[in-house]
């Protein structure tokens, strides 16, 4: 394998807040390669929004950064916002949470699907307007050449969220990193906006660092994952042996607390006890000691250094191997394996899914978020 | 648009003074300087419409030529006030930092000083005229937009659409002119069209005190101080060019509001 094409060493991040200057992120390492797709787990608050802002450079103006961040060979931190300027939207792109908010409402689909050709290729209004429609026909946004003097507002969630990735999308980047980019929609559609993004970048050959809470979106979508806790990677691996065999105590929760299609009536969720740790006052050394129910005193030594767990899987839980066995076969049946760089196979009808562009509003699709695991 | 009643009755005043400023370009029943003493502090009458003032000049003609005086120093006060200001505001909004500190304190250093006494001082260094008026408001204005857009826009740049116009490589300048402006663009709107007013009010009354608009030029607020000396001979002759004062001040509140609500994007939306 050549070179990572992001490689990411001991980043930190501190925040400003009320009680004084905190550290939401604590040295994450992170390694993508060429069209690698990695995922970024965990709950509110745990920093991975953060990590992918840093790695944009675009943490608020307050925020310090720490640690190294290489891109394609050149270090990152410490660049100026000129440079910066240069990469981002040509060769890192990012698709945001909120299609409703991320897209500016008083200009139209052209303008906002061309924006990175027209700052990085200096693209005029005509050939603009060219390539918007291209774009948004690979995104199958039903009647493109129609709608690109529509406004945001005029477009539905699911709508609005291939824009946003249409204008990702637009410079051909070797890196995309989308936060969340189905947390705001409804269910059925977080699968199909899931599936375009997952055959866009597989054509592309782009690498992907997709961040979520949300592990069946993760299993489908990534060839590998970082399961992040309170600004610390606690567990690394491929996405299908971290999801059947977790090892560290906080995956465990997490995929246990997972609701399941068809569990009998009545059967309450399992819940990981207590509640995210406040940043300011994390507990000493393993930041979910206080939460795991495995807990010794070792634990609060220091933070644990990752532990082997199969190959190219580890968690940082000093007691990963004296645990009980965790699989939960069900839970990978029907996965298919991962392509390296690639999203998983589609059905070919999929592929062709024509979205609805009442979408949104009485939708019947009897697919859930976690329907297909 | 329909059936916003504070815009329509803004709009129609302010169009009536459009058209008095209009009209007085091309004419006026009488030259409005033209001194007739014989006929002074005559009552209205077929000769002259609205009577004569003081000196015997015919007042409908020191009226419309007066709305002249009003729509230069409010388009010269406000346009500079709100160029610069704005230019301001956007700056301190992209930079952040010690600038912004800087010049929004500033800012609210000049509005420690009334604009009147900003004017009184730049009288006492320059002597009264219309430059010194204009140049008065015009530096409140200034402090006034520079304050709203910083704020205005501020509140843009915490929006998710900036953050990913950044991802899309735009630099602050970029951003501040693409999307910063244009959404910014109608609070500083509705802001123009009232600050318009208080600009008419303010040359009014400092022309009334004999620091704004020297004679012969006509000015509504000069009118008002000639007048007040003859307020028991003939009242009528502050009556006038109050009602002109008090209907265009009126008209342009009643534009900014009805803009104010056409404008709001949540309104705009269920259109």
């Amino acid at each position: 394998m050549d070179a990572a094409l992001l490689e990411v060493t001991g980043l930190r991040v501190w925040l400003p807040s009320a009680r004084g200057e905190v550290e939401a992120v604590r040295g994450v390492d992170l390694r993508i390669a060429r069209g690698e797709t990695v995922g970024l787990i965990g709950e509110s608050g745990c920093g991975k929004s953060m990590t992918a802002l840093a790695l944009m450079g675009l943490l608020p103006d307050a925020a310090r950064v720490g640690g190294s961040i290489r891109f394609d060979g050149h270090e990152l931190a410490g660049l100026d916002d000129a440079a910066m300027c240069r990469l981002r939207g040509q060769r890192i792109a990012m698709v945001f949470q909120e299609p409703m908010t991320a897209l500016d409402p008083l200009q139209p689909l052209w303008k906002l699907v061309s924006e990175p050709l027209r700052v990085h290729r200096g693209l005029d209004a005509r050939s603009a307007r060219a390539e918007a429609l291209r774009l948004l026909d690979r995104v199958r946004l039903p009647q493109a050449a129609q709608r690109l003097d529509a406004h945001a507002h005029q477009l539905s969630g699911g709508q609005r969220q291939r824009v946003m990735i249409a204008a990702a999308l637009a410079c051909g980047p070797q890196l995309l990193i989308a936060d969340e980019p189905t947390t705001a929609l409804d269910a059925s559609l977080q699968r199909e906006v899931l599936e375009l993004l997952g055959t866009l970048v597989a054509d592309a050959g782009m690498a992907l660092l997709l961040i979520s809470h949300d592990l069946a979106l993760m299993a489908r979508s990534v060839a590998r994952v970082l399961v992040m806790y309170a600004g610390s990677v606690v567990e690394e691996g491929p996405a299908a042996d971290v999801l059947a065999r977790p090892a560290h105590p906080y995956t465990r929760g997490l995929i246990a607390a997972r609701p399941r299609l068809g569990a009998p009536r009545g059967v309450r969720l399992a819940t990981i006890p207590g509640r995210v740790p406040e940043l300011a006052d994390l507990p000493a050394g393993c930041p979910f000691s206080d939460r795991c129910g495995w807990v010794i005193d070792a634990c609060h030594a220091g933070l644990p250094a990752p532990v082997e767990i199969g190959p190219g899987h580890a968690a940082r839980c000093i007691r990963a191997d004296q645990l009980p066995e965790s699989a939960r076969p069900e839970l990978v049946e029907g996965l298919q394996p991962q392509r390296a760089g690639g999203a998983a196979a589609h059905p070919p009808g999929l592929r062709q899914a024509q979205p609805d562009p009442s979408a949104g509003s009485g939708r019947t699709g009897s697919v859930n978020g976690f329907g297909h695991l | 648009m329909r059936r916003h009643p504070s815009f329509v009755a803004g709009g129609v005043l302010v169009a009536l003074w459009l058209t008095a400023v209009l009209v007085s370009l091309a004419w006026t029943p009488y030259p409005p300087a033209e001194i007739d003493i014989p006929n002074k502090l005559l009552l209205p009458s077929a000769a002259h419409w609205l009577g004569t003032d003081s000196l015997g000049r015919d007042i409908a003609s020191l009226l419309l030529a007066g709305a002249r005086t009003s729509l230069l120093v409010g388009v010269a006060a406000v346009g500079l006030g709100a160029l610069s200001g704005t230019a301001l505001g956007l700056l301190a909004a992209a930079r952040r930092g010690w600038l912004d500190e800087l010049l929004m304190r500033c800012a609210d250093f000049s509005f420690a000083f009334p604009a009147l006494l900003t004017a009184l001082m730049l009288a006492a260094l320059y002597g009264p005229g219309v430059s010194t008026a204009v140049a008065a408001i015009g530096l409140f204005n200034l402090a006034v937009f520079a304050r709203i857009s910083r704020s205005a826009a501020g509140a843009v740049w915490s929006r998710d659409f900036v953050l990913a116009a950044r991802a899309c490589g735009r630099n602050r300048l970029q951003i501040t002119r693409d999307h910063v402006l244009p959404n910014i663009a109608a609070v500083l709107i509705v802001q123009a069209t009232i600050q318009f007013a208080v600009a008419i009010l303010a040359e009014a009354a400092l022309s009334y005190l004999g620091l704004g608009v020297r004679p012969p030029q006509p000015s509504w607020g000069r009118m008002l101080n000639e007048a007040q000396e003859f307020m028991f001979q003939a009242p009528q002759l502050a009556l006038y060019p109050g009602i002109a004062i008090a209907l265009s001040v009126l008209g342009l509140n009643l534009l900014g509001d009805g803009l104010r609500d056409l404008l709001d994007p949540r309104l705009a939306r269920e259109r």
